[in-house]
């Protein structure tokens, strides 16, 4: 390889306040080259990225460019040297249209006005290359999660970057999307561009990316061609231990389970269509499907959380009616958000308000016991490892795994006895995420019931008991034991097997 | 810097006053500073929980002038009935705490209910409730009952061991306001509603609820504070009450509540009120400046909070 060092970081420290997240990392991007830089939650990575962009300054240590070393005083240098970094949180304004957004700051102008027209173009153009279908007019606010992440990835290849950083970008992306990127990220490879991202699903590094660096505790442990390593020997060097039996083994539910929840004629207008499925205690039962199947919307309806008709509802045996989400927690109903930023979590405010919120009733009738909150912070951070430099961070600056595991704990604090999960390991590393899921199969265990809802195929697969496949907001069918397998799901939620003259048409 | 810099503001305050005025520290003054304090500062505390939940209410200056407007008429129509004693104040105290709920009902109803914006509503009731004194006075000013008056007087003027009815009421609201916020289940709603509504209402918070209850408490403590108002002048008229709002809102953005909500404190917000009235106090004891820049110079030490708040922030 001929590969000539762009930007790299030589000695690089990081502190906020008196913790240091990076302690003297070296990071070095080549041209023409993918490097995948991997770690656990809160190991530096995202604060790396921003480093080498100009989004913060380092506290300590070099920036070399083009093998001199220079200084971002602000995002604007790092943008002026061509280096372009799409965030892990959006970072789009969300009235703004997706043309107004990708070219925020930069607008075509002819003479004094905008020249909205070529504008429009153009974002038809980079769209194209995402193969991505939406109108440059919407607003961005009206899109979906995959859909923004395309704008930002749009937005970047707008700017002809020589250095392109993303941090997980594939995290809310479905398969083919991931697909449609990896493509793009090839030909910006062989344009000569340097690409540094961030993912943990090692597939996808194994995939795409040429090199790894690998993080831990804010430093570097390991770095090297990805052809070296295997899948497993990466995840072994992030976590310090071994992390190839991901999944926990199934027991089976016990013919004699009793049923946890019946639901009957569920309808969420809009979204979802008489939909019925029983729940057993001791049962995970995974809810799979396309991104806009109305998984989400289904499960929301159940729990209150938008307006929904049920022609039928059990709880153990008890028929009742649930009009909002108090009478959804009263009767050991609980649900755990997608999106942890928008809806999960109040990122201006401390880990112990949010891990509280949902079940101050808990903490004291009228008054809050602030030292029972304490308490209940102190065992969440053991029980879910939850790394925060201090106790009294703001959430929104834990990182975004460390983020997902403080929403699991907030939402264990209700004590549900059937809870619903969403999205449950979005984000996570590979460690936590085997510990996640320790945690539900014992859940389960305890004689609790588990909905979990997931994009993410291995891990509907490697959890549940029973598979519920959604397809345009109806049961497209149920999977059993053996029978779940990706292929089954696929055709399901594609509509394959299902209804073979759908197929042909 | 947060925490610290309305105190520190306070004391300079406190310190200007007492070098300028050697009747600054008397008795005398700061029983006058607190009592006048008293009921923007009753109403101050109620705009710190709409605040804090992400509300705004600009009515309650034309709400206080509304509400001491049906007293003074209801006490002077029922007082052939009743003649003077407890039992026609009493109904006059009613009169009010009836009214301040049923006009924060009505703005929380049009607020969270139907879902107009809070500055809209509230613009539209302060307009309605000012134009309604205003005709109950038919322009003019509606005056308490003389013997009704000398009676009723004492509520603003008496009080414990030399210190006045309307400083012993501002205390307890204070004290409540600040448990309720800082150590209730209710505070924490209100800063979860005000910080986000989609996360608060995904943590099974009733959004809506919090946020009536938010002006309801507002309405009440208005009508708190006009009880304590109408013994003071025994009248109402159209320039009653006129720009209470504003005071109230400084206030409570000087005590470091942030104006878009999510996080408020009521001890802070008594910082501020105290920091209003001293201004103006020291303006009126002293020649050092003109008595007619007071809002100049209350708008100078508005922003500088802001800014103050900001930089706090930044930091954070
Ligand atoms: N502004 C900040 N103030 C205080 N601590 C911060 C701030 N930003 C980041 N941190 C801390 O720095 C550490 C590293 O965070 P970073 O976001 O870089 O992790 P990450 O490797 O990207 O993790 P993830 O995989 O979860 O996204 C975390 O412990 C985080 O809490
Ligand atoms: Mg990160």
């Amino acid at each position: 390889m001929t590969a000539a060092p762009i930007l790299a970081l030589r000695g690089v420290h990081k502190s906020f306040g008196p913790v240091e997240v990076l302690s003297g990392i070296d990071v070095t991007l080549l041209s023409g080259e993918v490097l995948a830089l991997i770690g656990e939650n809160g190991a530096g990575k995202s604060t790396t990225m921003k480093i080498l962009a100009g989004y913060q300054p380092a506290t300590a240590g070099r920036i070399m460019l083009d093998g001199k070393e220079v200084r971002f005083d602000s995002l604007h240098d790092g943008e002026a040297a061509g280096i372009v970094l799409i965030h892990q949180e959006f970072n789009l304004a969300e009235q703004l249209t997706v043309e107004q957004n990708i070219f925020l700051g930069r607008e075509l102008r002819r003479g004094l006005l905008l020249d909205k027209w070529r504008m429009r173009d153009l974002t038809q153009q980079y769209l194209g290359r995402l193969k991505c279908r939406i109108d440059p007019d919407t607003p961005v606010s009206r899109l979906s999660n995959s859909d923004k992440q395309m704008v930002e990835i749009a937005k970047a290849l707008s700017r002809d970057a020589r250095v392109l950083i993303m941090d997980e970008p594939t995290a809310v992306l479905t398969g083919s999307e991931v697909e449609v990127l990896f493509e793009q990220v090839r030909a910006l490879r062989a344009a000569g561009t340097a690409i540094l991202f961030t993912s943990h699903k090692l597939g996808e590094v194994a995939a795409i990316a040429d090199r790894v660096t690998i993080m831990r505790d804010g430093a570097v442990v390991r770095s090297d061609m990805v052809a070296a390593m295997t899948e497993d020997d990466m995840a072994t060097a992030m976590v310090g231990r071994d992390v190839s039996a991901l999944y926990p083994p199934k027991p089976g539910v016990a013919h004699d389970a009793r049923i946890a929840l019946q639901v009957q004629g569920l309808t969420v207008p809009g979204h979802a269509q008489d939909i019925n499925f029983t729940l057993h205690q001791g049962e995970i039962l995974g809810i799979a499907g396309l991104i806009g199947s109305g998984r989400t919307e289904a499960m929301e309806g159940l729990c209150g959380l938008r307006p929904a008709t049920i022609s039928a509802l059990q709880i153990e045996g008890q028929p009742l009616a649930i009009r909002n989400t108090a009478d959804a927690l009263n009767n050991g109903l609980c649900y755990m958000t997608e999106d942890r930023k928008l809806r999960g979590l109040l990122l201006d405010k401390g880990m112990r308000v949010n891990l509280t919120l949902q079940a101050l009733a808990r903490f004291g009738r009228i008054l809050i016991d602030r030292r029972a909150e304490d308490a209940a912070l102190a065992q969440a951070v053991k029980d879910f490892d939850i790394r925060a430099g201090s106790a009294d961070v703001l959430v929104g600056n834990l990182s975004g795994g460390n983020q997902q595991k403080l929403l699991l704990a907030k939402i264990m604090q209700s004590e549900p006895r059937i809870l619903i999960v969403d999205e449950p390991t979005r984000g996570i590393d590979i460690g936590t995420k085997q510990q996640i899921y320790t945690f539900l199969r014992a859940l389960a265990a305890s004689g609790k019931a588990i909905i979990v809802v997931s994009s993410e195929m291995q891990e509907i697969i490697g959890l549940s008991d029973r598979v519920l496949v959604m397809r345009q907001g109806r049961i497209a069918g149920t999977l059993d034991g053996d029978a779940i397998t990706e292929d089954a799901i696929v055709r399901c939620a594609m509509g394959v097997g299902a209804d073979p003259d759908e197929r042909a048409a | 810097m947060s925490v610290l810099g309305p105190i520190l503001a306070l004391v300079i305050l406190i310190v200007i006053g007492a070098a300028l005025n050697g009747n600054f520290l008397s008795a005398g003054n700061i029983n006058n500073v607190l009592s006048r304090s008293a009921f923007i500062g009753i109403i101050a505390v109620g705009m710190t929980f709409v605040i804090t939940a992400g509300g705004l209410d600009l009515s309650v200056g034309s709400m206080a002038a509304f509400i001491a407007g049906m007293m003074i008429l209801v006490m002077n129509a029922a007082l052939p009935t009743l003649g003077v004693g407890i039992p026609i104040i009493l109904l006059g105290m009613l009169v009010a705490l009836i009214a301040g709920i049923a006009a924060g009902m009505l703005n929380g109803f049009l607020i969270t209910t139907l879902g107009i914006e809070a500055f809209i509503v509230t613009l539209g009731t302060m307009g309605i409730y000012r134009s309604l004194v205003t005709w109950l006075a038919n322009g003019g000013t509606l005056s308490l009952d003389f013997d009704l008056r000398t009676f009723y007087r004492p509520v603003y003027f008496d009080g414990i061991l030399g210190v006045s009815w309307p400083i012993i009421v501002f205390a307890v609201v204070v004290i409540l306001g600040e448990i309720l916020m800082s150590r209730a289940r209710f505070g924490r709603h209100c800063a979860a509603t005000g910080s986000n509504e989609h996360v608060a209402h995904y943590s099974s918070v009733n959004v809506g609820r919090t946020r009536m209850l938010t002006y309801i408490m507002l309405g009440l403590l208005v009508g708190v504070a006009t009880i304590m108002y109408v013994p003071r002048l025994g009248s109402a008229s159209a320039s009653t009450g006129v720009l209470w709002e504003l005071e109230a809102i400084a206030a409570v953005i000087i005590g470091g509540t942030v104006l878009k909500g999510g996080f408020g404190r009521v001890w802070g917000t008594v910082i501020g009120v105290l920091i209003l009235s001293l201004i103006d106090n020291i303006l009126n004891l002293t020649d050092l400046v003109s008595p007619y820049l007071n809002g100049a110079i209350q708008g100078v030490i508005i922003v500088l909070a802001v800014i103050l708040q900001r930089e706090a922030k930044a930091k954070g």
